[in-house]
């Protein structure tokens, strides 16, 4: 049963403030990779474009419109791959599909060191299966930009 | 010889209807949703279904079931009254001429690509124009690219005002010695706009165009005529109208269905087959091919039964009076901005809220058991027009309530309290 405490749960301050203020919204100059992913069931986008300094992930850009899920998502994924290498990240993407499709994160090799820190602030989505795709949507869109990062 | 049970009318077709006795009609209404009763304003989507269409299904499998057109043995024949009788139900439900002018399909997608198929192909060539309108269901507009590009013809938009309504005198413009066929929404899914469909049927008939209406919104909401409309096809869906999903009907002109090549081809079309050559079936078996969808049928016979229990005019005018008031409670809350304001309106409101996106109205709804549509419905090209992304619609049908739309009134004000 699904109550107004689930309804807390999934819109938690962090992510409402993530939604109204999203970071890294601004677009790159010289991007060195972009990824782009839009649900045709309702229009929303999530576009991302990193640039790297040493094999880190130094400059992020999220834009994208779409609801509040969406929309904090991104742009809480934004900030936890700042920072990473490309093997950390990916173990971040990991980690985090895993938390919502509600699997423990001791199921999951790659997930299992990996401290999501802000991004738990999302763990509420799980109750709502038709809003994880909105949840994933600028997840796509990076998985997207590390292929190219990848294939360089 | 045993038919099926005839269920009986609802209540007396007159007066005003009695909404619980409706309701009570109708199992899902009974149930609970995250704790909270159901309020089901998605019936634009699918509407939900009485118990005598529940019961159609199970009695045609349990008593009726055989092929169609086929056996010698009893049970086919019994079968197969029960596909006929519901032709003739849907003949006198829009007013056919002919039960011969009803083609069953899976609904009116279906339908529409039947036409464009089959009609188009051999109708519509290099230079031509096929008219379509800025609130057509991507169902009635990507048919009609398919073909425009296949063929090397137009394909032409009359445009809408930011009201809904569609600029007739721009129609007029795009009418011409090219244009071949005109496809039109009767009743727009997104914004609840009915159009003046018997105007623009004449007026395409003047320059000797064909016009298909697109009815999967009207059917369940408007009473339909079409000799009066003397629209050339009409298509709708079986599930907007209380029955089963799978199942729609296209109504045809029977010359025009004559002279149509078949769409689908195989079994049931035909009436004779050498390796040389096939002569097909007459009307309406040359657009049936293969085992149709019979408990479909069934229980689309008994959809109309009940919705001509009840009265379509006692429908539309209940409609009508819950998208006044819906209209009067949502344009009381600061923040809701209801989208387009057309002329005429048929069972359905949609709406934003400023800086909530739809999803998340809808899911807050939810939590509060009202099922609503939130996205862009199908129809990008309007949401397009209208600068947005996506609305919330909350569609009606005969058991909805004005205390229903004062639930809605107060979960669009929790969505406040949760994004305020």
């Amino acid at each position: 049963m699904r109550e107004t405490e689930d309804l807390d749960e999934l819109y938690r301050d962090v992510v409402l403030d993530h939604y109204r203020s999203p970071r890294n919204s601004e677009p790159l100059e010289s991007p060195d990779a972009e990824g782009e992913a839009i649900n045709p069931f309702c229009g929303d986008e999530v576009r991302v474009q990193l640039s790297l300094v040493d094999g880190l992930i130094d400059g992020v850009s999220i834009t994208g419109v779409g609801c509040s899920i969406s929309q904090a998502s991104a742009s809480l994924m934004g900030e936890a791959v700042k920072g990473k290498n490309l093997p950390e990240t990916l173990a971040i993407v990991k980690a985090f599909r895993a938390l919502m499709q509600g699997r423990s994160r001791s199921d999951d090799d790659a997930g299992g060191e990996i401290d999501l820190g802000e991004l738990m602030a999302l763990e509420g989505v799980k109750r709502y299966p038709v809003r994880i795709k909105c949840s994933l949507l600028g997840w796509n869109a990076l998985e997207d930009a590390l292929k190219v990062i990848a294939a360089v | 010889m045993t038919t099926p049970t005839a269920h009986p009318a609802p209540q007396a077709n007159s007066g005003p209807l009695d909404i619980a006795a409706i309701r009570g009609q109708f199992p899902i209404l009974d149930i609970e949703i995250n704790g909270k009763p159901l309020i089901y304003l998605d019936s634009a989507a699918t509407s939900q279904k009485p118990q005598a269409v529940i019961d159609s299904l199970v009695e045609y499998y349990s008593s009726f079931n055989a092929n169609v057109h086929r056996g010698v043995h009893t049970l086919s024949q019994q079968a197969t009254d029960i596909y006929e009788d519901t032709r003739v139900k849907a003949q006198a439900f829009i007013n056919a001429r002919d039960a011969r002018e009803i083609i069953y399909v899976r609904g009116t997608t279906e339908a529409i690509n039947l036409v464009a198929s089959s009609y188009g192909r051999a109708n519509v060539g290099d230079g031509d124009d096929v008219i379509i309108t800025a609130m057509e269901h991507h169902s009635n507009i990507v048919p009609w690219q398919i073909l425009c590009d296949e063929r090397g013809a137009n394909l032409k938009v009359i445009p809408m005002n930011d009201d809904g309504d569609l600029l007739m005198d721009e129609f007029e413009k795009l009418l011409g010695p090219r244009t071949k066929f005109v496809s039109v929404v009767h009743q727009a899914n997104s914004i609840g706009t009915v159009n003046p469909v018997k105007q623009i049927v004449e007026m395409a008939h003047a320059h000797g165009a064909v016009v298909l209406v697109d009815g999967a919104q009207s059917a369940p909401h408007i009473p339909v005529d079409v000799q009066d409309l003397d629209c050339d096809f009409y298509a709708f869906s079986g599930h907007k109208l209380y029955g089963p999903t799978g199942i729609g009907v296209l109504y045809g002109k029977y010359d025009l269905l004559n002279a149509m090549p078949p769409y689908q081809s195989g079994g049931e079309m035909i009436a004779s087959v050498t390796f040389e050559k096939t002569i097909y079936a007459d009307l309406p078996a040359k657009f049936e091919a293969g085992t149709p969808h019979i408990a479909g049928v069934a229980g689309l016979g008994a959809a109309i039964d009940w919705v001509q229990g009840v009265g379509i005019e006692r429908i539309a005018e209940h409609e009508h009076r819950l998208v006044e008031y819906g209209l009067q409670r949502l344009n009381e809350i600061d923040g809701v901005k209801i989208i387009g304001n057309p002329k005429r309106r048929a069972g359905l409101i949609s709406f934003i809220v400023d800086g909530v996106h739809p999803h998340d109205v809808g899911t807050v709804l939810d939590s509060q058991g009202i099922a609503i549509r939130a996205g862009h419905h199908c129809a990008q090209p309007v949401m397009a027009h209208f600068g947005i992304p996506a609305t919330v619609r909350a569609s009606f049908g005969v058991y909805n309530t004005t205390d229903e739309i004062d639930r809605l009134y107060e979960g669009v004000q929790q969505v406040f309290e949760v994004f305020g």
